[in-house]
C-alpha cells in the first residue's frame, strides 16, 4: 500500500476542508472496498478522510413516512435496526445479506452507494425505493444519482451524509449471489411505493444498476409473483462474463423479481 | 508516523506506526502477535479476524490508526495452552482443523457468532453456522468438523454463561 495521510475530522465542514486541501483526497468510511483496492495498488490517494468520527453520520431516524440512514451506518446496524425492520424490512434483509459478518460489521451504506459497484446490493434499494442521497451540499434523487458502473452524480470531494428512504407499502429484495464473492450475479429490488411500482436491477446490467420498465409495467397492474409470469426475459443491456451469459442473467432477473415480490 | 494506543488482550500498548499500517500488520509486526494470520490480499479469507470493541472484523481491512483507543482481542487472548477457550477445546475435540492456517480466524469468528446469537436470543443451528462462516475460507477440512466444533462450543458457552449468571 502506498503512503497516505490520515484525517479523522469531527464535522462535515472539517471533512470537506481536509478533502479540498488534499492533492488527491478520498473519503474513508468502512474501508471494505477502499482498503482492498489500495492494497492492490488500484487506488493511491494522498489523503484519507475518515468520516466515521463525524457527529450524526451514523444511525437511523424514522419520521413522517421516511427512514433516514446516516452514511457511516454499518450494514450490520441497518440489518438489525428496529426502525428499518419495522418500516422497510426488505432493506434490513438486503443489508443482512451483504458479504459476510465481518464485512457487515465495518462496511457502510454511504461507502456502498458512493462506490456504485455494478454488483453491489444497496444501489438496488436506493433506486428501487426512489430514495434521496443527501450530501454536504445538496439532495440528489436516486434516478439522477446512479450514472453507470462506478459512476455517480457526486462531484469531486462531495460527501454523502445520509440516505433518505421513503417508506413503501411493500418492498422486497432477492439476489443470486456469486458463490465466491457474495456480490450479486443479479439482484432485484421491487417496491410498491403507493404512487407506483419501481423495480431496480443490480449485478446484471452492463451499465450497473437500472430500472426495468417491463417488470414495472407488469407489477404496476398486479403486484404479485404471477404478474411476472407473462414478462419476456430481455437480454438487451445485460452483462455477460465468466459467471453468467446475458441470456441467463435476463432469465434470472425475472425469477428474482418473483422472489422479491414474494418476500415483500 | 503517528502514535497508536490500544488495549490488546487486556494490556495497554502504544506504538508509532505509518498511517497506512493495516491492523493485521500492526498486530503481527509491531506487537509480534503472529496468531492472527493473513491468507489473502482481497479481504475474503477471514484468517485475520479479530475482535474490536466486541465486533469481529478482518484485521487486514482496517487501518491501525483508525482504531486508536479501541479494545482488541486476538486469538492469543481467548485462552491458553493449559486453559483452552471452549471454542478452542471443541476444535481440538472435533478435529476442526488440518493445517491450522484458517483456525485463528475460525475461532474468532466462531466466538463472535455464538455471542451475537446468544445476545439476540436466536438459536445457532448448523445451517446458521454455515451461513455465518461465509467470510472464512478453509482449504483443508471441508468445513464439517468446523461446524460440529462451533455447534458444541455454542452449547458449552451458553452453559458457562448460565452458570455465571
Ligand atoms: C469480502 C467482501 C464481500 C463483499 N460482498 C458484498 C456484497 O455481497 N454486496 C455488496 O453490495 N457489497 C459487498 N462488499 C462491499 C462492501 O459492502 C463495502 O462495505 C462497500 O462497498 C463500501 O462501503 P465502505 O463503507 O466499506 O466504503 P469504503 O471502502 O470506505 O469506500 C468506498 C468508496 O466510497 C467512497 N466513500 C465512502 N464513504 C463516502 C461518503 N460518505 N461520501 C462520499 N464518498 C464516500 C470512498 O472514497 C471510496 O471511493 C463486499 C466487500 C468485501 C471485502
Ligand atoms: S487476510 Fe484478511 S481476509 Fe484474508
Ligand atoms: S485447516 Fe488448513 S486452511 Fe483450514
Amino acid at each position: 500500500m502506498y503512503d497516505a495521510k490520515y484525517h479523522k475530522p469531527s464535522s462535515v465542514a472539517d471533512a470537506v476542508a481536509a478533502l479540498s486541501g488534499a492533492e488527491e483526497g478520498k473519503v474513508l468510511s468502512g474501508g471494505q472496498t477502499l482498503i482492498p483496492t489500495m492494497k492492490q495498488h488500484l487506488a493511491a490517494p494522498s489523503d484519507l478522510v475518515d468520516v466515521r468520527g463525524i457527529d450524526g453520520m451514523s444511525g437511523v431516524t424514522a419520521a413522517d413516512g421516511t427512514v433516514t440512514i446516516g452514511a457511516a451506518t454499518t450494514h450490520a446496524d441497518v440489518a438489525s435496526n428496529a426502525d428499518v425492520l419495522a418500516h422497510l424490512p426488505g432493506l434490513a434483509c438486503l443489508a443482512g445479506g451483504i458479504g459476510d459478518p465481518a464485512v457487515r460489521a465495518m462496511g457502510t451504506i454511504g461507502g456502498s452507494v458512493a462506490n456504485n459497484d455494478p454488483a453491489a446490493d444497496y444501489p438496488a434499494a436506493v433506486l428501487g425505493l426512489g430514495a434521496t442521497v443527501v450530501t454536504d451540499k445538496r439532495e440528489i434523487a436516486a434516478d439522477d444519482f446512479f450514472q453507470g458502473m462506478f459512476t455517480t452524480a457526486l462531484d469531486e470531494g462531495e460527501i454523502i451524509t445520509a440516505i433518505r428512504f421513503p417508506v413503501a407499502k411493500k418492498a422486497g429484495y432477492a439476489k443470486l449471489p456469486n458463490p465466491a464473492s457474495r456480490y450479486a450475479i443479479a439482484g432485484v429490488f421491487v417496491a410498491d411505493t403507493g404512487a407506483g411500482v419501481r423495480v431496480a436491477v443490480t449485478g446484471a446490467g452492463e451499465d450497473g444498476v437500472h430500472r426495468n420498465a417491463a417488470l414495472e409495467a407488469a407489477l404496476g397492474g398486479d403486484f404479485s409473483a404471477d404478474a411476472v409470469e407473462g414478462v419476456a426475459a430481455n437480454e438487451d443491456g445485460m452483462m455477460a462474463d465468466i459467471h453468467a451469459s446475458a441470456a441467463y442473467r435476463a432469465h434470472v432477473v425475472n425469477v428474482l423479481a418473483k422472489r422479491a415480490v414474494q418476500a415483500s | 508516523m503517528t502514535n497508536v494506543s490500544m488495549t490488546v488482550n487486556g494490556k495497554s500498548v502504544s506504538c508509532d506506526v505509518s498511517e497506512t499500517t493495516l491492523l493485521s500488520e500492526f498486530l503481527r509486526e509491531d506487537l509480534r502477535l503472529t496468531g492472527t494470520h493473513v491468507g489473502c490480499d482481497t479481504s475474503q479469507c477471514g484468517a485475520c479476524v479479530v475482535h474490536v470493541d466486541g465486533k469481529a472484523i478482518k484485521s487486514c481491512t482496517a487501518l491501525a490508526v483508525s482504531l486508536n483507543g479501541s479494545d482488541l482481542t486476538t486469538v492469543e487472548g481467548v485462552g491458553s495452552a493449559s486453559n483452552l477457550h471452549p471454542m478452542q477445546a471443541a476444535f481440538k475435540k472435533h478435529h476442526g482443523l488440518q493445517c491450522g492456517f484458517c483456525t485463528p480466524g475460525m475461532i474468532m469468528a466462531g466466538i463472535d457468532m455464538v455471542e451475537r446469537y446468544h445476545a439476540a436470543g436466536q438459536e445457532l443451528t448448523a445451517e446458521a453456522i454455515r451461513h455465518e462462516l461465509e467470510g472464512n475460507i478453509c482449504r483443508c477440512t471441508g468445513y464439517h468438523n468446523i461446524v460440529k466444533a462451533i455447534e458444541e462450543a455454542a452449547g458449552t458457552m451458553a452453559g458457562q454463561k448460565q452458570a455465571a449468571e
